[in-house]
């Protein structure tokens, strides 16, 4: 395996035998996407099984200018393969210390921000009282600290979901896969790491401390959670760290060549976006707008349509109900991203990691997922 | 039309011929889809059956229709196995449609893991309904397990294509003493009611109906065309001739000894 960062791998990080890497690395390299021509993407549109040269019009400028036709498209594949069935559920911050410093992130250890965790008895409180709302999902999140939230402490975690619980999502940092088999056994049954950006050179300048600037480490997770028996896994870029168009090609690529070497694995796409600052159009002509982000959406449904895609609480309701109809199959609600803050007994014990757009409660976004003429399904999972 | 024309799958027998999905569309449509199909046998995934009290699914299936629970999200026969009994545990009665798939992008069944589940449920006296890719061999074995009735698949799972499975579906119908019941793929009225006039013994579908532009009626329309498909193969439809007209006059008049 090609090095893809001045980094050698720690000593306990494990190194598998896969070639996924290279490969996505060197098409993403050479995906210029303004060849594509409107034709090539009507040919896209009309195909019937979206191929690799498909998906990359799909992402282009054209396809941009026909977001529209994108949208039928995605709209008819959303309802053959997951009907009007919309999954919920809602994440939970058990920790916010971190260990590496990434210049994007509100966690990073750089920053001065009120850092907690959770004991066990404030982590059965919370559940309790997400339970309490209908939810039978939910996702588990830390910030990356393998001293402060090791891997025990989300073990125990996952343990007291499960009681709670029928499916328990982890978005943690990325571990070896005899680790991922330890806390599949505690409960958990799909991961989701963020590879942030596919591009390495961008990745090394964001990254400046701790085990996340180990590139292909990273990139090579969702692969050692599958082979440590986690049922799913779930790909994204934080759109906007890079030129977005590629790394939204890297996502899909990566995730169509862990279906095909993997093919019983569940795969899912979340989609976050950093936000353009208003008027700077002319500084940055690749920032993510709404018209970007949604090309995006449809794109990836268009290529994989049996994917799950999860839309983020940083977009606005309007948008998050209405992509619910044309590509993404998963809402959370009743979020908030500080730590603790489900229960009244619970004090909000430490910052929020990003500030979400969407802050509705689980009834709302049910009421909103029902208005559009869906499905609102708490559970679709039997832990076997 | 022979009044006594029921379906059987072990000792039950049912009027219906028309076992409707439950997924893919609004609980509260369930109902309403049930009547307007005339279905007696609903299927339901298991792992759709929560907890809560929002939107459960099972609280949505009117009484008096059968529960069909499936086993999707199995991977193996032995999980096959754990979730029929979680669905006998939480009342389902015994029928159980065994789906095993190692494929999350065409979910296509894995017919060796289906045996092996068939088999030991069986044995603990459920009424097995094996969804399966249509091999006669394999059919054999599952009759040899002891299934119910053999499922199927007409095309890819969700795809509505109809058909594209026809000559091999045949060879069941013509060789398998258990009901061949045609599951997945069916997208359309017409296509039903061929498959009924095969000699099927019956027809599932979901997507069919949860894509259409109005459920209840598409309901309905499924329901008209599995009726007339099963009436003209009981009716022994007429032959198709290969190479155009059959005339009328014989040909061999001529002969005089």
């Amino acid at each position: 395996m090609k090095k893809y960062d001045c980094v050698e791998y720690d000593e306990d990080m494990e190194l598998i035998n896969s070639d996924i890497i290279d490969n996505v690395l060197f098409e993403t390299e050479n995906y210029n996407y303004e060849k594509y021509t409107k034709k090539d993407v009507e040919e896209a549109l009309n195909s019937n099984n979206c191929s690799i040269e498909n998906y990359k019009a799909l992402l282009s400028p054209a396809a941009g200018d026909m977001l529209e036709e994108m949208a039928v498209k995605a709209k008819e594949e959303r309802e053959k393969h997951f009907g009007n069935s919309v999954y919920l559920f809602t994440p939970l911050y058990i920790s916010n210390y971190c260990e590496n410093h990434c210049v994007y992130c509100g966690f990073n250890c750089m920053n001065q921000i009120k850092r907690a965790k959770l004991t066990f008895d404030e982590i059965e409180k919370e559940m309790a009282a997400i339970k309490e709302t209908g939810l039978e999902e939910i996702l588990i999140l830390t910030g990356e600290s393998h001293k402060l939230s090791d891997k025990e402490y989300i073990g125990e975690a996952c343990k007291i979901a499960s009681k709670y619980f029928k499916t328990i999502g982890l978005e943690v940092y990325p571990m070896n896969s005899n680790d991922y088999r330890y806390l599949r056994e505690c409960g958990a049954d799909y991961i989701t790491v963020f590879q942030e950006t596919y591009n390495s050179k961008r990745y090394k300048e964001l990254h400046l401390k701790g085990h996340k600037r180990i590139f292909s480490y990273r990139f090579n997770t969702q692969e050692r959670a599958l082979l440590g028996g986690m049922r799913g896994v779930a790909f994204a870029a934080l759109l906007g760290l890079d030129d977005f168009r590629k790394d939204a090609f890297a996502t899909g690529f990566h995730a169509f060549l862990i279906q095909r070497k993997y093919p019983h694995a569940e795969i899912s796409f979340s989609c976050p976006r950093l936000r353009p600052i208003i008027n700077n159009e002319k500084i940055n002509p690749k920032d993510v707008h709404e018209r970007q982000l949604l090309q995006v959406m449809l794109a990836y449904r268009i290529f994989m349509p049996y994917a799950g895609i999860t839309i983020s609480t940083r977009e606005r309701s309007g948008f998050r109900d209405n992509v619910l109809t044309l590509a993404a199959t998963k809402i959370s609600a009743g979020v908030s991203t500080g730590i603790g803050s489900h229960c009244n007994t619970t004090e909000d014990k430490g910052d929020d990691q990003f500030i979400i757009a969407d802050d509705r409660n689980v009834q709302e976004v049910y009421n909103a997922v029902k208005g559009k003429g869906l499905q609102p399904v708490m559970n679709d999972y039997i832990y076997v | 039309m022979d009044i006594e024309d029921k379906l059987q799958i072990g000792k039950y027998k049912f009027n219906s011929r028309f076992i409707l999905g439950s997924g893919k569309y609004s609980v509260d449509l369930i109902k309403a889809a049930v009547e307007y199909a005339g279905a007696e046998i609903i299927t339901l995934a298991l792992r759709r059956a929560n907890t809560s009290d929002k939107d459960n699914i099972t609280d949505f299936i009117p009484k008096n229709v059968v529960l069909l629970p499936n086993t999707s999200g199995a991977r193996t026969a032995q999980e096959a196995v754990r979730i029929a009994h979680l669905a006998r545990e939480i009342g389902c009665g015994d029928f159980i449609k065994i789906e095993i798939m190692k494929d999350s992008k065409y979910l296509l069944p894995d017919n060796y893991e289906t045996i092996k589940a068939t088999e030991i449920l069986a044995k603990e006296n459920f009424t097995v309904m094996p969804y399966m890719y249509p091999d006669l061999n394999v059919a054999r074995d599952l009759v040899n397990a002891g299934a119910a009735s053999v499922m199927p698949l007409a095309a890819p799972i969700g795809s509505n294509k109809g058909l594209c499975t026809k000559d091999f579906i045949q060879i069941l119908i013509d060789e398998i003493e258990i009901p061949v019941i045609v599951d997945a793929g069916i997208g359309r009225p017409s296509q039903a009611c061929e498959a009924m006039e095969m000699g099927a013994a019956a027809v599932m579908a979901n997507t069919a109906i949860a894509t259409a532009g109005n459920i209840i009626q598409m309901a309905g329309a499924f329901k008209k065309a599995i009726e007339a498909g099963r009436e003209a193969y009981l009716a022994k439809p007429g032959r198709v001739l290969n190479n155009g007209a059959s005339a009328s006059s014989p040909l061999t008049g001529f002969v005089l000894d």
